[in-house]
């Protein structure tokens, strides 16, 4: 199981290679990749012995940190799983014939790969921080993807918006996972759903609900986080069809059926998806109607779709997760077929403005029949599996929990909306009289994926219990909790769904037929949309990097005597606030034995000090300094310690030859500040001196536990071979530290290596570093 | 500005320098000294040279680019520490050997003496490298920055 949940991440690097011997096969190659994998889980679960629900295989990864990398494999996951890998390898065909020449397309291979990757992850994953790392790493994955045309600017600002929006949403899952981990006193799954009564009692309940339902609708693209998903069509379309319309967004469906039985059954959890749910629903649908662009209409109607998804997962009965699962699978096969037949028409035409499209059918038979027919399940047109969801769907939201009449309301509205707009991308384009003469037909690669999916569509609507049962079935225990009862049948009978289903059908043509004033009468309702969500993350962007921008200035102007005195009134304001907080230093200073030489060298040091601050030569200046250095290695072979005075004595005479050398080279020696700020330099630096040797004489007064030098000096010989306890601390029992401090160093080294090379540039061309 | 008496010195004290850093080395597990002095004083008769002579007579001095002489013992102090993980134990756990020597003394070897030959590099080369940064002859395109 490990190696197939890493096979996509380790294949993705190689699929370059592939493409450059394959070429346009290559897709074909590739497809096989996710089939297998998908015939892989598929066998793996059915040969399950009979009353077992799961399997798992769990490796340590930090288990200190509840940090485990589970894979299990469920009814739910693995529903998800052929989801992803049937419509995975039907993409990565498409995409040959859609990118077909494009020198990037081996990248473009890995990088959906390597989303597939991280997917399978997320439906696979067996512990809450296992499925947060795959959950992040489906946002990398978004963002490259979106952002594959990176000449574009568009096309950047899109990944961006996608990662930001997403990445907020991922922080706050985190947090989620972290609390719920915590409630549920471990972070395996299996753990977490069996503990339900503990997390809602514990308190951090609502936090935990909230945080992890904002990711959930960051990454669903529910209101009002939705704005980033019709602008993620900067992407490719195979991307916009994968991604942005079949998996990606529908992980935060997933999350939210996965931890149904933990979380759920509360009014908080219940009223927070169905209200999000719905105002999503209908936002989509509405925005949907004005858009003119193909796939922009395409990407409103999937807002509306994972609406609708949220919402019937708040409802939380068994009917209501049944029409959820029913209409995901519906919503894959119809939309999946029209994202790729809006490619097509885009490759074939040259643009995606739905108003100059019209009569493609004459040019593009078997791209009309196919859009054709995904429209109609879209519409819920019998006999198409869209027309058994939509059915499920209108009889769960009937029987709703709670106020059923309202959201049957906004849910045959929206549902209007929905018939009218599977009109316009559907039927609208391919009939009429043509306006467009040129036409280049696609390829054959293009053809075969839409045609099955939209053939599936209509077959499994056929048959609909025979064909989706057994993968539907199982998919609904772990969500309701228990097994469901399942049957799904073309007809229903005359029954409320029914009537309600015909009229929207009917209300719906009569939308598509009239749309054009109807558009015009309604347009006036859309300048609510300028202040939306959108302006909101375009406000906080903005906001966000005036205040990166101000603290930068603040903080890094360049300067060095600016980055002393923020260092040094920083290290004032600290201390001081923690003496205050502290009850203030008590007094109690006895009486210090001082021996002359020891007093000397305490009068020598500052009075040098005070000389390298007050001089107006360079060269006195230097030689205070390096009186200062001297006495404080006399200070340390006086206390004792000879390894540091010997340092300081060898650190001392560098410093002199560095001057020796850089000598030449410095500026003249003036006063480059004024008065006022000298004053409040001293003054800073007077502060700081004092508090830090009251501190000092504190520290030295406190009461303290027996010093960690003791146990240094007992273990030192046994333990490490060595007498000298300071050098056997550096490279033995404190070693980790000292690598990284040489690492440190020698980042230092190359620093200034560049600095100096950089300023030995002639002043002209500097002016580019900076 | 050439001195006669400084170079004359630097000839006789070149040696003795280079050998009291590596005497500094390795004492340092029992006696003041180790790696970061003993670096410290190696890059002493380096710089010494650049006074005395020329910074590309120091330069050549040097068996490597200060750089190199950088990654290289950053590298063996890194090496020596993931070892460790190789012979099943912990990262940094220190390894020893007991050299019987003629006269009945025991040589005590350890992968810590690696360790401080690996700070010992790194320090030389990042003191060299400031070193040959600042004495760099060019002097005409270090004008002051203004702003």
């Amino acid at each position: 199981m490990t190696l197939f949940f890493l096979a996509p991440f380790l294949l993705a690097p190689l699929l370059p290679l592939l493409d450059r011997w394959f070429g346009n096969k290559a897709g074909w190659l590739i497809a096989c990749v996710p089939i297998l994998i998908g015939i892989y889980y598929g066998d793996l679960w059915w040969s399950l012995p009979a009353g077992e629900e799961r399997t798992s295989v769990s490796w340590a990864w930090a288990p200190q940190l509840g940090l485990r990398l589970t894979l299990m494999i469920d009814g739910l996951g693995l529903f998800f799983v052929l989801l992803i890998t049937a419509v995975g390898a039907l993409v990565s065909i498409y995409a040959s014939g859609y990118l077909a020449g494009h020198d990037r397309l081996g990248r473009f291979h890995a990088y959906m790969m390597f989303f597939m990757g991280a997917m399978l992850g997320i439906v696979l994953a067996g512990n809450l921080l296992t499925l947060y790392m795959c959950w992040e790493l489906t946002s990398l994955a978004s963002f490259l993807l979106i952002g594959f045309d990176n000449e574009r600017r568009e096309a950047r600002a899109a990944a961006t918006q996608a990662l930001v929006t997403t990445a907020v949403g991922g922080l706050c899952l985190l947090a989620g996972f972290v609390l719920l981990g915590l409630a549920a006193d471990s972070f395996e799954l299996t753990d977490v759903l069996a503990r339900k009564d503990a997390i809602q009692r514990h308190g951090s309940y609502p936090a935990i609900v909230v945080l992890v339902l904002i990711g959930a609708f960051t990454k669903s693209a529910q209101f009002p986080f939705h704005f980033w998903l019709p602008n993620a069509m900067e992407a490719p379309t195979p991307v916009s069809a994968y991604l942005h319309s079949a998996t990606m967004v529908k992980a935060g469906i997933f999350l939210v059926a996965r931890l149904t039985p933990a979380l759920g059954g509360t009014p908080l959890w219940a009223g927070t998806l169905t209200t999000v749910g719905a105002v999503t629903m209908f936002v989509g649908a509405y925005l949907a109607f004005f858009e003119h662009d193909l796939k922009g209409v395409l990407a409103y109607l999937t807002i509306n779709v994972l609406g609708t998804l949220m919402m019937l997962l708040g409802f939380g009965t068994p009917l209501a997760v049944q029409a959820a699962m029913v209409y995901l699978v519906a919503h894959a096969l119809y939309k999946g077929a029209l994202f790729l037949v809006a490619g097509i028409v885009d490759h074939a035409t040259g643009t995606r403005d739905l108003r100059k499209m019209a009569g493609l059918i004459r040019r593009l038979p078997l791209t009309g029949a196919v859009a054709l027919a995904a429209a109609l399940s879209m519409a819920g047109v019998a006999p198409t599996f869209g027309y058994v969801a939509k059915e499920v769907f209108l009889d769960a939201v009937w029987h709703a929990p709670f106020v059923p009449i309202l959201l049957t309301v906004v849910s045959v509205v929206s549902s209007i909306l929905l018939v009218a707009g599977a009109g316009r991308v559907g039927i609208g384009p391919f009939f009429g009289r043509p306006t467009q003469d040129e036409c280049d037909p696609p390829g054959m690669t293009m053809q075969v994926a839409p045609l099955v999916l939209a053939v599936a569509g209509v077959v499994t609507g056929l048959a609909p219990q025979t064909l989706m049962g057994p993968l539907l079935g199982p998919a609904l225990e772990p969500i309701a909790g228990e097994p469901v009862k399942m049957y799904l049948t073309l007809w229903h009978g005359v029954g409320v769904p029914f009537v309600l289903s015909l009229v929207v059908l009917a209300a719906g043509i009569a939308c598509y037929i009239v749309r054009g004033s109807l558009q015009r009468h309604l347009a006036g309702s859309l300048a609510v949309a300028r202040w939306g969500p959108a302006k909101w993350y375009e406000w906080s962007l903005a906001g966000l990097y005036w205040v990166a921008d101000w603290q930068t200035r603040m903080l890094q102007p360049g300067r060095l005597p600016r980055y002393v005195f923020v260092t040094s009134s920083v290290l004032l304001l600290l201390t001081i606030e923690e003496i205050v907080l502290r009850g203030g230093l008590r007094e109690h200073y006895p009486g210090i034995d001082v021996r002359p030489h020891e007093a000397f060298a305490a009068v020598l040091i500052p009075a040098a000090a005070l000389v390298a601050a007050a001089s107006r030569s360079r060269l006195a200046s230097v030689a205070a300094l390096g009186v200062v250095g001297y006495g404080v290695a006399w200070l340390f072979s006086i206390f004792s310690a000879p390894d540091l005075a010997a340092t300081q004595i060898v650190i001392e005479s560098l410093t002199v030859i560095l001057f020796v050398l850089a000598f030449a080279r410095l500026p003249k020696y003036t006063l480059a500040s004024s008065p006022r700020r000298r004053l409040r330099d001293a003054l800073l630096a007077g502060a700081v001196g004092i508090v830090l040797t009251l501190l000092l004489l504190q520290a030295t007064h406190e009461p303290h536990p027996p010093p960690i030098s003791e146990w240094y000096v007992e273990h030192s010989v046994p333990a490490a071979h060595g007498r000298n306890i300071v050098n056997v601390i550096l490279v033995d029992f404190r070693a980790l530290d000292t690598l990284g401090e040489i690492t440190v160093l020698a980042t230092a080294a190359i620093g200034v290596w560049m600095l100096v090379r950089l300023s030995a540039q002639a002043p002209a061309k500097r002016e580019g570093y900076e | 500005m050439k001195s006669l008496i400084l170079q004359t010195a630097t000839r006789y004290l070149f040696p003795l320098l280079v050998l009291y850093s590596v005497f500094l080395l390795v004492r340092g597990h029992h006696e003041p000294g180790g790696g970061f002095i003993g670096g410290l004083m190696a890059a002493a008769p380096i710089a010494l040279c650049a006074l005395a002579y020329d910074v590309d007579v120091a330069r050549n001095l040097l068996p490597l680019r200060p750089i190199r002489l950088l990654a290289l013992g950053l590298a063996t102090a890194a090496g020596v520490s993931i070892g460790a993980l190789f012979m099943g134990r912990p990262l940094l756990t220190g390894s020893w050997v007991e050299l019987p020597m003629p006269g009945g003394g025991v040589l005590d070897l350890g992968t810590p003496l690696l360790f401080d030959l690996g700070i010992y590099l790194v320090v030389l080369g990042v003191v060299t490298q400031i070193i040959f940064s600042l004495a760099t002859k060019s002097p005409l395109h270090w004008e002051r920055d203004e702003s």
